[in-house]
Formats: structure tokens, C-alpha cells, sequence
């Protein structure tokens, strides 16, 4: 594809005559053009000095355009005015060399209007395409995409062939091709519209759909023809936005339900406290990050890396707490637990409303979960998605791999199966009962950890995710951990394809209607537990 | 089928608050020690529907063993009947003076009133609604429920997503039942004005007898023969289904009862407070009337209404005193509750000898 498009370029502009790079003494002789009386002298200056293609003359251009641009009285030299420390002093336009002390009234301010003030963003634009910077480049490329006039395609052409970046590279063919499609003849239009089918993003449809109303003959059959493909493209991409969105909404109600499958589904206790142990671990990422600041100010990364101990720690704890003090009391009555811990996260809720206050807190996410990976110009993925993604996934295996291979996991299991034979062989269950809860509670911190990126820190964090958690601990079958994963990300897919058609609330409660329906369809879950201990 | 006397002296007591009350807000001069404001009253009023409510979830979940936790959304779907038909007698003296339609309606630039609306404009027809939307919704949900024997946890988690979608689907402007502003700023009932002291001891009334007679009609069905076989579902569903009794009738006939109850709570609330809004149906609040119930003390009727009236009372005086202790209070009833009074209130009084008066029937 690349080959492709470099081909074309090449033909398109076989005719143009590519400047070398001007050389130091010939730019410099057409910096003094600035220094012409009339304006239009100027603004031909100035267009001399972009076509030139040398990087070096954005900082004298940026000057002008800021009234920086000065000319030395003593002896006429184009000089940039600089404040510092209060006191002004000359600069080099070209090299930045300094050049002394400026002296009250030693120089004279080279005037603008405003039709030169354009045609100097124009410019600018044109030449930060040669920046070091790779990303200025790429930015000033794709900038260009919707604005650039005729007089920008000599930049843009030579920028294309001085590019070694292929990202860059990429949004110049493409932005080249745009400023063809308006401004070329009618053959480069022609072409140009072939080109673009290489970009499939929705700039280009617009762009491609403006000019399909004025398009003629061969030129509005070749237009339509890329619009068709890039429409199917574009189809494609939100289908894959859909499933990126799908699962990452699967991967947090995973986070949230996980604990839940583990103290609901190993134990049979119905935590509505759950939520609360989520919204404690997000309380505890915040605290962690305002102690961890007071000493390293900035480490945000570290400060949410150890937010994730902790937040296990401290969930965890408060879990064996509450399975020690209140539930142990009320195993074999689900029903009555169900309302202590109820009662137990109405408290939880309003502790921590008066201790750290209604409102929301902030929780500073390190700079690269902040921003996305853009695929094309369709698809973008958000970081702290993907970091959200791959930390359930890590979540999940390590609790499976704990629950299948650990000597804990073993008397887990045992317990789960048949307790009083696990008692039996000298497994001590209220202990492994103790522990259980507390490794639940501590994923729910783990959850609170993640969620805090993506939600309000509020006392009502957990609210919002508990109903969810409970359809889809029991969507999924009780007492299987690979059931939640399939019930939480068919839960979230779901909701995500359903919303486009339906909207977000309506394809909410279609959901929520669908679990019902099934559960009347398979009352134990997608994965049942097989034998006895399906039948309490 | 014969009631016992506790029955009969708990009735009488419903009976005379019903008479009592009104009687010291009308008779006597608001000066006098004994005179019942009318806030005050219309505040009883509420809890009197409550305690209706919670009467419902008692004979559910205390005689045969179903936790609802989605009854409010019969409730507020009783509700809702009922403001709809207090919406339509607006008329013309809403905000934007349309005789036809709704405030909400003109602000969302409807043109004609929705299908559904159809009817509301009669008293008896949104009565009759409030008790046939709740009863035909748990018809329907406990057919397909019971059918496929989902019982226990599964129930109460499926129940209450229902009203989580209820919450969530009324929350939208589209649905044409407000959005989340719900229902309000209502005139008049029956052509009496809601404000007026007149109306709001009617509406009193009305509770109490409402009350009465749902306590009446649970009591009956506990005592019968009915009552019987659903304590035996309660305690052991499988053993009753193996002797032959259709345990999934039962449980539709008693659920769908209960939701019409709630409905019927609901349409006697609404005029009362004068808002229904989409909250009602949120999750919380069906929790919160078990907990009446299971403070109260399940499967006995009488303690559903005293902890429906209580919790209530601890609530208007705790939200006002001391808005911050309110939700430990809650939360701390019901870890305690559950943890040391496990029987509730009559539960406990019966274990001190009191069984007999109050005619306590506790779960073992």
C-alpha cells in the first residue's frame, strides 16, 4: 500500500520542480524581503521563506507572528526580542545566537495586518511539517488535512519525500491526496480519490461526501467507489469498537463479580457488602496516593502499584473482620445474610461519607494509562481500557491458578464440596471460611483499584456495581469462576452491541430482562455445579 | 376457618387508631395537648401504607418463604396508577394551562396523549389498575419463576433486577411517565382538594380501613387450610410438592395477592405524599421494607406492621435530628436484628411469655 501511494506521489509530482534545501546565505537574503514597506511585499517574503522548506526559519516567522520581529535601528538588521528576567535582549532570527542587550527604542516593531497574520499561520503550518519532532509533525500533517490551500502542496510533497517516519509519512499521503482532491486537476482529482481509499476514517467520508455533490463523470464514480469501501471499512471498525467496548465493560463486571463468585459461590453468602469492599479499595488507591505523594511527589505510577497491595491488604483484612464478627453467625441462612451485609454496606457508605465527605475524590492516573492507541482513524483504544483489560485477565488467572494449585485452593475446594467431610480429614473450615471471605473482599479491593481509573470515587461506587456483579455471578453459575468470566464478558458484549440499536438505558434493561428470561430457562446458571452440592 | 383472639384485639386496635386519630385531629382545638396536627396525620397516613406494604412482603416471605426484593416495584406501579389519574384531573390548571396533556408532556412537545394514559381520567378505572398492574406483572414474573422452580437466593436476586429495570426504564423521558421527575404537583382527588385537612383525614381513613382489611384477609389465609400448606412450602418445599400439593399454584396465588396489596399501598402513598417518582422502584427500598419486616418479626403479621411503623418513625425523627447517624442506624438494625433478634420483635416478645397475646408464629 505504501508503494502504491509513493508511486502515484511520484507521478503527481514529476512535474514539480523540488527545490534543494535553501542554503544559509539564501534564506537569510530572503529574511530581509520581511523588512519591505508594503504588506503585500511582506506576505510574498513570507511565502518565499515557507516554500523554502527550512526548518529555521519557524523561529523568526513565530516571532513576526507574536511582534517579536524587530529591526535594529543601528544598523537595519532583522533581530527577535526576548524578555528576560525583565530586560529585553536581541537574538539571531536564524541561528538564535544572542546579540546583546536591547536598549529602550533601539528598535522598531515590523508591523502585521491581519491578512499577513494568516498567511503566516499558513506557513507555520507548512513548516512545522519539518520539525524535529516527530510528533509535531504528525500533528501539523493531519492539522493540514481540512485546511491546506493550493500553495501548500509544495511543502507537503517535499515533506513526503524527507519523511522517514511511517506514521507521518501515512498522514501526509493522506492529507496530500485531500488537498489534490480539492485543488488539483481534474487527473490528480481522479487519482487523489483513489488514494484515498487508503485512509478509511470518517474525515475522509465527509471529505469524500462534499465532494461527491460537485463531482462529475468518471471523477463521481471514482469518489463513490472509495466511499463505498471506506464505508464497509468504517462498519468494520465500529464492530471492533464495539468489542473492544464490550470488553472492557466485561472485564469490570468481572473485576466486580469475582470476589463475589468466591464468597457467593464457594460459601453461599450473599455479600451485599460487596460493593462497599470495592468502593474501600478505590478510598484505599486514593490514600495510598495522597501519602505516597507527600514524600515522592509525581510517582504516580509507583503510587498506583502499590495501591494494588494495599488495596488487597486492607480489603482483604476488613473481609476476615466481618466474617469473623458478624457472618459466621448466619451461615446456612442466606436469606439473613443478605440483610446483615446490607446493613453492614449502608454502614460502610456512610463511614466513609463522613469520613472523607460526599464528594467525589481524585485519584491521578499515571501518564500512559492517560491517552490511546489509535488503530486508524476509526479506532481508537483507550489506555486505561486496555490496562484495565489485562489486569482482570491477570486477576482472574492468578485466582484460578491459586484456587487449582494451591494447598488453600485444595481445602477451598474441599470445603465447598462437602464440608463435613472436609472437617472430617481434619481440614479446620471455619478457618479456610475466614480466609475465603478475606480473599474475596480483597479481589473487590483489586476491583476498586481498576475502577477507580475509570469511575467517580464516591460512597456510592459500589452501589452501582453490585446489582450487576449478582446477575452475573448467577448468570454464570454459582461456584465456577470460569462461569463468571463467560457470564461477565457475554454480559458485557451484550450490553455494548445491544446499545447502538437500543440506547444505553434501553439496551440496559433489555439485558437485565434477558438474564431473567434465562435464569427462568436454567436456574442454576450457564455452569451448574453437578451433584450434591447443587442441591442445597 | 377461625381467628383467634389476638387477631381480633389487633384489628380492633387498627380499627380504633383509624377512628382515634382523625377524631383528635378534627375535634379538638389545635391548642389542646391531645390534637393531632395534620402533618403529623397525613405523616401516619404514609406509615399506615407502609405498613400495608409490609404486610405483603410478611405474607410472602414469613408464611411461604419467597424473598421479594422487588416489592417496591409493585408498589410504585400502584403508585403510578394512581398519580396518573391525579395527573389527569390537573387539567387545564397545570404550568402550560394544556387541558389535554400532561405538564411533562407539553415540555417535551408532545402532541397527543399516549395510549397507555387512556382511562386515567376515571377514578375506578386507575384504582382498578393499581391493583391489576402489580398483580398481573407478578403473575406473569412468578409463573415463569416458579414454573422453573427458581427459588431461594436466585428469586430475590432476579426480583430485585426486576426492579432495578423497572427503576431504570421509568427513568426515561420516552416512556411518557415523566422521567425522572415522575409524577407531581397534583390537585385534587375526587373533586376534594389534596391539600385541604378534609381530604388528607379521608385519605387517613382510607389507609386505616385499607390496612384492616389486608390484615383481616392475611390473617384469614394463614389460618386457613391455604395457610397451612404455604408454611409447609416455607419449610420444606420438596416434601410438600412430593405430597401431591402444586407448590408452584401456591406460590403464584400468594405472590401475585401480595403484589396487588402492594399495589393497592401504593395508590393509598402516592396521594398522601404527593410525588411518585422513579426512586420508588430503586433497589434500596425493597430491601429496606424486609427489613420492617424482619425487625417486626416474620410470619406474624402483626410484627410486619409495628416494624414497618416503627422503622418509619425512627426514620422521619433520625433524618430530621440527626441526618448523618440515620444510615448507621439502619445498618446497625439490620446487622443486630439479624444477629440477635432473629425472630424480630414479636419473635422475642413471644419467647418471653407474650406468644399467646400477640399470637406470634416465628420460624423455628
Amino acid at each position: 500500500m505504501p508503494r502504491r501511494i509513493t508511486l502515484s506521489l511520484l507521478l503527481l509530482f514529476a512535474a514539480v520542480v523540488i527545490q534543494a534545501p535553501a542554503r544559509a546565505d539564501q534564506t537569510a537574503d530572503q529574511l530581509t524581503g520581511l523588512t519591505a514597506k508594503s504588506f503585500n511585499a511582506k506576505i510574498a517574503a513570507v511565502e518565499t521563506l515557507a516554500a523554502s522548506g527550512d526548518a529555521r526559519v519557524v523561529a523568526p516567522l513565530t516571532a513576526l507572528l507574536e511582534g517579536r520581529l524587530h529591526i535594529r535601528k543601528a544598523d537595519g538588521a532583522i533581530v527577535i526580542v526576548k524578555t528576560r528576567n525583565g530586560e529585553d535582549f536581541f537574538f539571531d532570527p536564524l541561528t538564535g545566537a544572542p546579540l546583546g542587550e536591547a536598549k529602550p527604542r533601539s528598535s522598531n516593531k515590523i508591523r502585521l495586518n491581519n491578512r499577513l497574520r494568516g498567511v503566516l499561520h499558513g506557513a507555520l503550518g507548512a513548516l512545522t511539517l519539518f520539525s524535529p519532532e516527530v510528533a509535531q509533525r504528525l500533528t501539523a500533517a493531519q492539522a493540514m488535512f481540512k485546511s491546506a490551500g493550493a500553495e501548500s502542496l509544495l511543502p507537503l510533497a517535499k515533506a513526503y519525500l524527507q519523511e522517514t517516519d511511517a506514521s507521518v509519512r501515512a498522514a501526509l499521503a493522506r492529507t496530500l491526496a485531500a488537498v489534490r482532491l480539492r485543488h488539483g486537476s481534474d487527473e490528480e482529482k481522479l487519482l487523489a480519490a483513489k488514494m484515498l481509499a487508503d485512509f478509511p476514517d470518517r474525515d475522509v467520508r465527509d471529505l469524500l461526501a462534499n465532494t461527491a455533490q460537485t463531482a462529475q463523470g468518471e471523477l463521481l464514480a471514482a469518489v463513490a467507489r472509495t466511499s463505498k469501501g471506506i464505508e464497509r471499512r468504517l462498519s468494520f471498525f465500529n464492530i471492533l469498537q464495539y468489542l473492544f467496548q464490550g470488553l472492557s465493560l466485561g472485564s469490570v463486571l468481572l473485576l466486580a463479580a469475582i470476589g463475589l463468585a468466591i464468597t457467593f459461590g464457594v460459601m453461599g453468602v450473599i455479600n451485599m457488602a460487596h460493593g462497599e469492599m470495592v468502593m474501600l479499595g478505590a478510598y484505599t488507591t486514593h490514600v495510598a496516593q495522597v501519602i505516597f505523594h507527600g514524600y515522592f511527589p509525581g510517582a504516580y505510577t509507583q503510587s498506583l502499584l502499590l495501591a494494588i497491595p494495599c488495596a488487597f491488604l486492607v480489603t482483604g483484612l476488613f473481609g476476615i473482620l466481618l466474617e469473623r464478627s458478624v457472618i459466621r453467625f448466619l451461615y446456612g441462612r442466606p436469606l439473613e445474610t443478605l440483610l446483615a451485609t446490607w446493613g453492614l454496606s449502608l454502614i460502610l457508605q456512610q463511614f466513609v461519607r463522613s469520613v472523607f465527605g460526599p464528594t467525589n475524590r481524585e485519584v491521578i492516573a499515571p501518564s500512559w494509562m492517560s491517552g490511546s492507541i489509535e488503530i486508524t482513524g476509526g479506532l481508537a483504544l483507550t489506555n486505561n481500557r486496555i490496562c484495565i483489560i489485562v489486569f482482570a485477565i491477570l486477576v482472574f488467572l492468578v485466582l484460578t491458578l491459586l484456587i487449582r494449585y494451591t494447598d488453600f485452593g485444595l481445602r477451598m475446594r474441599a470445603v465447598t464440596q462437602n464440608r463435613a467431610m472436609a472437617d472430617a480429614v481434619g481440614i479446620r473450615s471455619s478457618w479456610v471460611d475466614a480466609m475465603t471471605f478475606g480473599l474475596g473482599s480483597g479481589v473487590a479491593g483489586l476491583a476498586g483499584v481498576a475502577l477507580s481509573q475509570i469511575d467517580n470515587v464516591s460512597p456510592n461506587l459500589g452501589q452501582g456495581y453490585i446489582i450487576d456483579s449478582f446477575l452475573v455471578v448467577v448468570f454464570g453459575g454459582v461456584g465456577n469462576l470460569w462461569g463468571t468470566l463467560v457470564a461477565a464478558l457475554t454480559l458485557g458484549l451484550g450490553n455494548k452491541f445491544l446499545e447502538p440499536y437500543a440506547g444505553a438505558v434501553l439496551g440496559k434493561i433489555l439485558i437485565l430482562v434477558l438474564v431473567i428470561l434465562f435464569i427462568q430457562k436454567r436456574p442454576r446458571g450457564l455452569f451448574a455445579l453437578k451433584g450434591r452440592a447443587a442441591e442445597s | 376457618m377461625k381467628l383467634n383472639a389476638s387477631t381480633w384485639i389487633f384489628a380492633a386496635l387498627l380499627a380504633g387508631i383509624t377512628i382515634i386519630v382523625p377524631t383528635l385531629n378534627l375535634a379538638l382545638p389545635e391548642t389542646s395537648a391531645l390534637h393531632v396536627p395534620t402533618y403529623a396525620l397525613s405523616l401516619f397516613g404514609k406509615y399506615l401504607s407502609f405498613a400495608l406494604l409490609a404486610l405483603s412482603v410478611d405474607l410472602i416471605w414469613g408464611y411461604c418463604g419467597i424473598l421479594s426484593l422487588g416489592h417496591g416495584a409493585f408498589f410504585a406501579l400502584g403508585g403510578y396508577a394512581m398519580g396518573m389519574h391525579l395527573m389527569r384531573q390537573i387539567g387545564e390548571r397545570g404550568v402550560y394551562g394544556n387541558a389535554e396533556l400532561p405538564d411533562f408532556m407539553v415540555f417535551l412537545n408532545w402532541q397527543e396523549l399516549p395510549w397507555y394514559w387512556y382511562g386515567f381520567d376515571s377514578f375506578g378505572f386507575a384504582l382498578a389498575m393499581a391493583m391489576l398492574v402489580p398483580g398481573a406483572l407478578a403473575l406473569i414474573f412468578g409463573w415463569f419463576a416458579f414454573r422453573s422452580r427458581v427459588s431461594g437466593v436466585y428469586l430475590s436476586i432476579i426480583t430485585q433486577a426486576m426492579t432495578f429495570a423497572l427503576m431504570l426504564a421509568f427513568f426515561r423521558n420516552d416512556m411518557g411517565f415523566g422521567g425522572n421527575n415522575g409524577l407531581t404537583d397534583f390537585k385534587e382527588i375526587l373533586g376534594f382538594d389534596l391539600h385541604s385537612q378534609g381530604t388528607r383525614v379521608a385519605l387517613f381513613i382510607a389507609s386505616g380501613i385499607a390496612l384492616l382489611a389486608g390484615f383481616v384477609l392475611c390473617r384469614m389465609i394463614v389460618a386457613s387450610k391455604l395457610g397451612k400448606i404455604l408454611v409447609g412450602i416455607r419449610d420444606a418445599e420438596s416434601r410438600t410438592r412430593f405430597l401431591g400439593y402444586r407448590v408452584e399454584h401456591y406460590k403464584l396465588f400468594v405472590f401475585t395477592l401480595s403484589a396487588v396489596m402492594a399495589g393497592i399501598a401504593g395508590a393509598l402513598y402516592v396521594p398522601q405524599v404527593g410525588i411518585i417518582n422513579p426512586g420508588e422502584f430503586a433497589p434500596a427500598n425493597s430491601i429496606e421494607i424486609v427489613v420492617w419486616v424482619a425487625l417486626g418479626g416474620r410470619g406474624t403479621l402483626i410484627g410486619a406492621i409495628m416494624g414497618a411503623v416503627l422503622v418509619n418513625l425512627a426514620k422521619s425523627y433520625l433524618t430530621a435530628a440527626f441526618p448523618e447517624i440515620w444510615l448507621f442506624a439502619l445498618g446497625g438494625l439490620f446487622v443486630g436484628v439479624t444477629l440477635f433478634l432473629p425472630k424480630g420483635i414479636a419473635g422475642a416478645a413471644g419467647s418471653v411469655g407474650l406468644a399467646r397475646l400477640i399470637g406470634a408464629r416465628g420460624r423455628p
